[in-house]
């Protein structure tokens, strides 16, 4: 090992980024776009669910019931329909996706039969923000249900109705549950993932296409020196990345920061030491800018998008694919970074997910190494 | 220096390298010695670039030995890369970097003092005529230029011996001629060069050479001794047209031995130029053939080239395409 070759291999490395104008758009324009794309894009909260309200009954208790769809951010009243003609109408366009009809008689049920029911037409071609807002709509449904039985029981002189089981439900972490301030810290991850491997993925393939390898080899730089030369400004880039994101998504996003800057950026640079070496190993076998490059991306963003529940839980999925997950470091890298973000648990309490990333970049690093000969065949 | 008792910075015997079930170079045997010019000399795909990647230990021999200033090409590469500068065939510099930064970093790869390295680049930039450019994109230099400064870079840590792979492909004749000029400045100072040409004219400029075709030596020695020892007989120049005809006619005449086309006229193996003039004249005449010319001359390096290939081919000799 050499100080002198890696700094020579480090030097050039450098400068021909410098002068690469497409390698400079990647590292700064890229965090920003796939920041803001997700950050803002991905909204998995059901909020201001356009309603449709037909109210068949006109009297005083069903505009109690309506009020209360009106006094919540989860519905937004968009039409009063005049038959069930007109519900269709709006279903159907989608100017509307729940429906809620109250029956003609619905004062006078309750006040003799004591009990009626509401008829809520649900659109579930979106069958997720469908049963969501199903739920809401039962929630309010039922508060005004119980809202009756106290008025009713204070209006006859009896006890009002004990419910059997309250809960009180606390939030913690994510308190207004607001899905960016989960999605934000897994854009981190998609970000570091992105750019590192594709950046690197370029490095040895080039050299191959540009026939300087053949020069390079010929030279008694070592394998490790090369991989350590050239993979060194990748890292620095990669961690202005990772402060760029991280930044951005407090001082921007106001996701909060509970846990250690140290393990943030400890974690990251584990992290970043798996991705660089992963682009590296597939820039040494494909030898190919273009293969490598589409590789690169490939094994990163996919698997980081969809398998590391940056946005879809692992828990939800089926168990192969659970199974799968658990050679992913980016999973691992999204648990810490919720953690640290949000939780800001303690350092012991994410060891084994640390302990996890240690192990696939040791993995990587040693598989680029042995993947790179001095040889032409 | 070249830590070699028997006084050979390169030595090979029974070279074989295959690919697959092509042959690329046939159990070759030959030496350098220390501070010679030495010439591989063949047409393209005679096996010289894979020849001297072996010896730079980038490809890793079929069978057979060769050894580098005293060390085992198969086990000690390493070493070997330690004293060696190798100039691969295709331009191998990096165009993004400027001139000063593409001798910086070969120094820094072959581990040259950071003390001498001011003095080397100052002597490699003036070599190689580069004066005022040293902060010039070495993409944007004529290809003459860019051979020179890749021939620095490769010899900026003074390596006893340089593999120089057809250094001159695709250089203007001017260039040529000055790059050779820089490669005999080099021997004088005792390198060793080791360089591979399609150019048969060059190889008049090397001390000794091996003429390659096809995987197989099919001679060595020095240009004179391949000249005079090689040709079976001496050589006609014959200028006759039309040329179809003509050598067929003189592939027919008794006492010619081999005849062939030499741009636009033809050569004839004879046994004595001088005496052969008259009657070959006297019988493209008879054919009703417009001689213009039948005169002896010297053999060139091509022509040893065509005399000795022609035998192994089938088809015919395949003639080395370009003469300056």
């Amino acid at each position: 090992m050499s100080l002198r070759r890696i700094f020579a291999i480090f030097r050039k490395e450098v400068i021909q980024i410098s002068r690469d104008v497409r390698s400079l758009l990647i590292i700064f324009a890229i965090p920003l776009i796939l920041l803001f794309i997700y950050g803002y894009g991905v909204n998995l909260d059901v909020k201001h669910v356009p309603l449709c309200v037909y109210d068949r009954d006109g009297s005083q208790q069903s505009q109690d019931l309506l009020k209360g769809f009106q006094s919540t951010e989860y519905f937004n009243i968009v039409h009063l329909a005049r038959d069930y003609p007109d519900v269709v109408r709006h279903i159907d366009s989608g100017s509307c996706s729940v429906a809620v009809v109250i029956p003609p008689r619905f004062a006078e049920d309750l006040r003799n039969a004591g009990s009626t029911t509401v008829q809520a037409i649900l659109d579930a071609s979106d069958s997720n923000s469908a049963s969501i807002g199903l739920g809401y709509a039962q929630s309010i449904v039922a508060a005004y249900s119980s809202r009756v039985q106290v008025d009713w029981a204070a209006a006859h002189g009896a006890q009002p109705p004990a419910l059997p089981l309250d809960v009180r439900a606390r939030t913690w972490f994510n308190e207004d549950l607001e899905s960016m301030a989960n999605i934000v810290p897994g854009v981190v991850a998609l970000v570091m993932a992105v750019v590192g491997a594709f950046l690197t993925s370029l490095t040895i393939a080039r050299e191959w296409e540009r026939g300087t390898m053949e020069q390079l080899i010929s030279t008694p730089v070592g394998a490790l020196e090369i991989q350590i030369g050239k993979l060194i400004p990748y890292f620095v880039i990669g961690m202005a990345d990772t402060a760029l994101c991280a930044g951005a998504s407090v001082g921007w996003f106001q996701v909060p920061f509970r846990g250690s800057w140290l393990v943030m950026f400890g974690s990251s640079a584990l992290f970043l030491t798996v991705v660089l070496s992963l682009g590296y190993f597939i820039s040494v076998v494909t030898k190919s800018q273009l293969a490598a490059s589409q590789m690169a991306l490939l094994a990163t963003f996919l698997p980081t998008f969809l398998l590391s529940g940056f946005i879809f839980p692992i828990d939800q999925m089926p168990v192969v694919v659970q199974v799968i997950t658990r050679v992913l470091p980016a999973r691992y890298f999204v648990e810490i970074l919720r953690s640290v973000f949000l939780k800001g648990t303690p350092v012991a309490m994410i060891a084994s997910q640390l302990t996890a990333l240690g192990i696939i970049a040791f993995v990587l690093v040693a598989l680029a190494t042995r993947a790179f000969h001095k040889r032409l065949e | 220096m070249n830590g070699n008792q028997n006084g050979f910075s390169v030595s090979v015997e029974q070279l074989t390298k295959r690919f697959g079930d092509f042959t690329a170079v046939d159990a070759i045997t030959f030496s350098a010695r220390r501070g010679e010019i030495f010439g591989f000399l063949g047409p393209n795909g005679a096996g010289k670039s894979t020849t001297i990647r072996i010896l730079c230990g980038l490809l890793a021999p079929t069978s057979g030995r060769a050894s580098v200033a005293g060390l085992d090409v198969a086990t000690q590469p390493e070493e070997i890369r330690q004293r060696i500068g190798y100039m691969s065939q295709k331009f191998s510099l990096y165009n993004d970097l400027r001139v000063k930064e593409n001798l910086e970093f070969f120094g820094g790869l072959y581990s040259v003092p950071p003390s001498e390295m001011p003095g080397r680049m100052a002597w490699a930039v003036r070599m190689a005529g580069l004066e005022g450019r040293e902060r010039s994109l070495t993409g944007s230099l004529p290809v003459g230029w860019k051979q020179r400064l890749a021939l620095g870079c490769a010899v900026l840590h003074r390596p006893p011996i340089v593999f120089l792979d057809e250094p001159t492909s695709g250089v203007d004749p001017v260039s040529r001629r000055q790059f050779w000029e820089l490669i005999q400045e080099m021997a004088r100072e005792g390198i060793t060069v080791f360089v591979t040409t399609h150019y048969m004219d060059e190889a008049e400029y090397c001390n000794r050479l091996v003429l390659i075709d096809r995987g197989r030596i099919v001679a060595m020695g020095t240009p004179t001794e391949l000249k005079s020892r090689s040709m079976k007989g001496e050589l006609l120049l014959v200028e006759c047209e039309p040329l179809g005809p003509a050598l067929a006619a003189l592939r027919a005449l008794p006492g010619v031995a081999e005849a062939g086309i030499f741009g636009r006229a033809m050569h004839a193996l004879v046994a004595d130029s001088r005496a052969a003039a008259v009657p070959v004249r006297n019988a493209l005449l008879a054919k009703g053939l417009d001689v213009r010319r039948v005169e002896p001359i010297r053999p060139s390096l091509e022509d040893v080239f065509v005399a000795l290939t022609v035998a192994r081919r089938p088809e015919g000799p395949a003639l080395p395409q370009v003469r300056a």
